[in-house]
């Protein structure tokens, strides 16, 4: 007998969700992008004129580096600690539980809330730094601070990716492995790492994708300051659609983002096979 | 009738009680509000609305320009000429903030908020100095507080707006008021005047003599901030609007209790073109009314007869504002904060000239740039030169 198959009614939720809260304001994004619109009456279309800007403007330049900055610095910085702590809390540890769910605190706080905790902590005047380094203060650190102030957050929740993967290799491998004389280092390396692939893939893809499009933390903690030191790229988007209100030039930095946003995911897919998917466990 | 205002938990009950005395009056209204940023934000997607307010806070000046421009603000002009006693009701530099073109598109309904220098009155006795009278009082005090190991200026440099306040009083003092307002009615042009650079490059003296410190660029106007470096006695002086009095009421009583906390005009830049009585800051807040609203005579109504009313103004008084209506000194001499008030009072009232706060007074996409740039002044990513170059090119 053959399985019926559900409807593709069933996908009409779905579909219309999507439409109306993603699909369609991206199409106003992109048909404000070729207009000139101050907020006030309509919108008058203007060819290219923003896109040409955002060519020249040597703001929205900075700001791209500085985002690609905070992409890799805060992958680098995320990945090695996720993964150790993720693997670690696999394990059958007498304190595991009581620790891992200290470091998994961060995760049920929400993102205003670090910014907010973390700003007080470091202001340059009353924080517990106060006197030192100047974490918010000085152009040349503040960048590392906001990775600091991501980093903290986000690890726990990519902990958790690593640790329900680890979990899920078969310990018939590494039981083969003890027998083959495999030491702690090389069971990591010959038989964790390999089996997280996929994993780092996904968590990867996350980070990069999430810092792209980070936003909430840096306005809250710098407000992309001090001057322009942390204003990464959705900042600016906003600083100038929201202060600005030059509408249009926003939206063209927002088409940007939405294709900057689509290709690293789809390189990093391919870059790594993750497309073939194929599983790695016993009977496959 | 919809109204609008800035959200203020001790106005916003004043202004409450005054659309509830219209309404007893057989008029109609509610008030609505809303946080700072998400006011400008929402004002900005509403008008032109179906769901447009029909009366709006605002603060004057080229913001208010934008939705004139529009076509989207009712003129209230021939309400004034035909209400006499409403227009001679409050001090014209303050309902000049309103005034675009020659017609008037706002009554105040605030408190003015003109920027002055505040000091510490105990730090300064310690060091045996007086508050600055010229730019140069206020050089060599920036030397004689590094010595002692006090920070000379408190600066909340986290927020541009603040740094703002100085490059407003140097170009106001050097230049004269003429120079900015050519920079607004004529165009970024307007940079390129001379007055510019030499009032950039004396405050660039500023920050390279540490006037400011050394860790401004993380400090906010919050609490914890600029107030309470000065407050604490960290600062000697801080460079705010009026409404840092209040400020430091709430989150310093005892610093304002104990009569530590002194106030100044800004100095006096011998030479220079502007008079030193100019004001600069918040002349005000207006009420507008928008041009489609469905009841138009009903909401010039409300703005042409409960602004100047006694209760209203007494009201204000009584919250610690100074409003800009004429002839109150009286009421202010009775109020708490007396010689406060009063002093703000006078000073408005006899400036030549009350200067808009820049970034309020310019289009939000040029306010925008300019305070980034003033940002990257402060921070010395961006001679003077630069700024200049800068602004001007937009």
């Amino acid at each position: 007998m053959q399985s019926q198959r559900p409807s593709s009614w069933y996908a009409v939720p779905a579909f219309a969700f999507f439409g109306l809260f993603a699909a369609l304001p991206m199409v106003l994004v992109v048909y404000l992008s070729f207009t000139s619109w101050q907020g006030l009456g309509t919108p008058t279309f203007n060819g290219v004129a923003n896109w040409s800007r955002l060519i020249s403007d040597g703001e929205a330049h900075a700001s791209m580096g500085r985002t690609l900055l905070l992409m890799v610095v805060s992958w680098a910085v995320q990945t090695p600690i996720a993964l150790l702590i993720g693997v670690w809390a696999a394990g059958k540890q007498r304190s595991r539980a009581v620790l891992s769910s200290i470091f998994f605190l961060p995760l049920l706080l929400s993102t205003a809330a670090i910014a907010l905790l973390w700003q007080a902590l470091l202001d340059s005047n009353f924080g517990i730094f106060a006197g030192g380094p100047q974490f918010l203060g000085d152009p040349d650190i503040a960048i590392y601070t906001v990775v600091f102030v991501i980093s903290w957050q986000y690890i726990p929740f990519h902990t958790l990716l690593y640790q329900g993967a680890a979990r899920g290799i078969p310990a018939s491998l590494y039981e083969a492995a003890i027998i083959d004389g495999a030491g702690r280092f090389g069971r990591f390396f010959n038989i964790t790492l390999p089996q997280l692939r996929y994993t780092i893939v996904t968590s990867s893809i996350l980070m990069l994708v999430g810092s792209l499009t980070t936003f909430d933390t840096v306005l809250i903690l710098t407000q992309g300051g001090p001057g322009t030191a942390s204003r990464i790229i959705p900042l600016h988007m906003y600083i100038t659609g929201f202060s600005g209100f030059e509408m249009g030039y926003a939206s063209a930095i927002a088409v940007l983002l939405v294709v900057l946003g689509t290709a690293l995911s789809v390189i990093v897919t391919r870059a790594t096979g993750f497309r073939a998917m194929s599983s790695q466990q016993e009977g496959s | 009738m919809k109204i609008w205002a800035l959200q203020d938990q001790v106005l916003n009950p004043i202004e409450q009680k005054s659309i509830d005395s219209f309404k007893a009056a057989g008029g109609n209204g509610s008030l609505e509000t809303f946080g700072n940023d998400p006011y400008k934000q929402k004002l900005r997607v509403a008008i032109g609305s179906p769901n447009a307010p029909d009366v709006f806070f605002n603060w004057g000046g080229g913001n208010l320009k934008e939705y004139v421009d529009a076509g989207k603000i009712a003129d209230l002009t021939p309400v004034l000429d035909q209400n006499p006693e409403l227009k001679n009701a409050f001090i014209p530099s303050v309902m000049d903030g309103a005034k675009i073109d020659g017609k008037q598109y706002g009554i105040p309904m605030r408190g003015m908020q003109p920027v002055l220098l505040f000091f510490n009155k105990k730090v300064f006795a310690e060091a045996g100095v007086q508050p600055p009278k010229t730019w140069d009082d206020l050089l060599s005090l920036v030397d004689t507080f590094k010595n002692k190991g006090v920070q000379p200026i408190s600066l909340a440099g986290s927020q541009a707006w603040t740094e703002l306040m100085w490059a407003e009083y140097l170009l106001d003092r050097i230049g004269g008021p003429e120079v900015f307002k050519a920079i607004r009615d004529n165009g970024a042009a307007g940079w390129k005047h001379p007055a510019v650079l030499e009032s950039l490059t004396k405050l660039r003296e500023l920050i390279d003599r540490g006037g400011f410190g050394d860790n401004f660029a993380s400090v906010g106007y919050d609490m914890g901030g600029a107030s309470t470096i000065m407050a604490q006695g960290k600062a000697a002086m801080h460079l705010m609007g009026s409404w840092e009095f209040v400020n430091q009421q709430d989150q310093s009583p005892d610093f304002v209790k104990n009569g530590d906390l002194g106030w100044t005009a800004f100095p006096a830049i011998p030479g220079g073109k502007g008079d030193p009585s100019n004001v600069v800051g918040n002349a005000s807040n207006y009420y507008s009314v928008t041009s489609d609203s469905k009841q138009l005579d009903a909401a010039k109504k409300f703005v042409s007869t409960t602004l100047h009313e006694d209760s209203y103004v007494q009201a204000l008084i009584d919250a610690g504002d100074v409003p800009a209506v004429v002839g109150v000194e009286d009421k202010l001499a009775k109020a708490p904060n007396a010689d406060y008030t009063t002093w703000i009072y006078n000073t408005v009232k006899e400036a030549k000239h009350f200067q808009l706060s820049w970034d309020q007074d310019l289009p939000a996409d040029d306010a925008t740039f300019m305070l980034t740039q003033l940002q990257e002044l402060f921070l010395k990513k961006v001679s003077p030169e630069q700024f200049v170059n800068a602004v001007a090119a937009r």
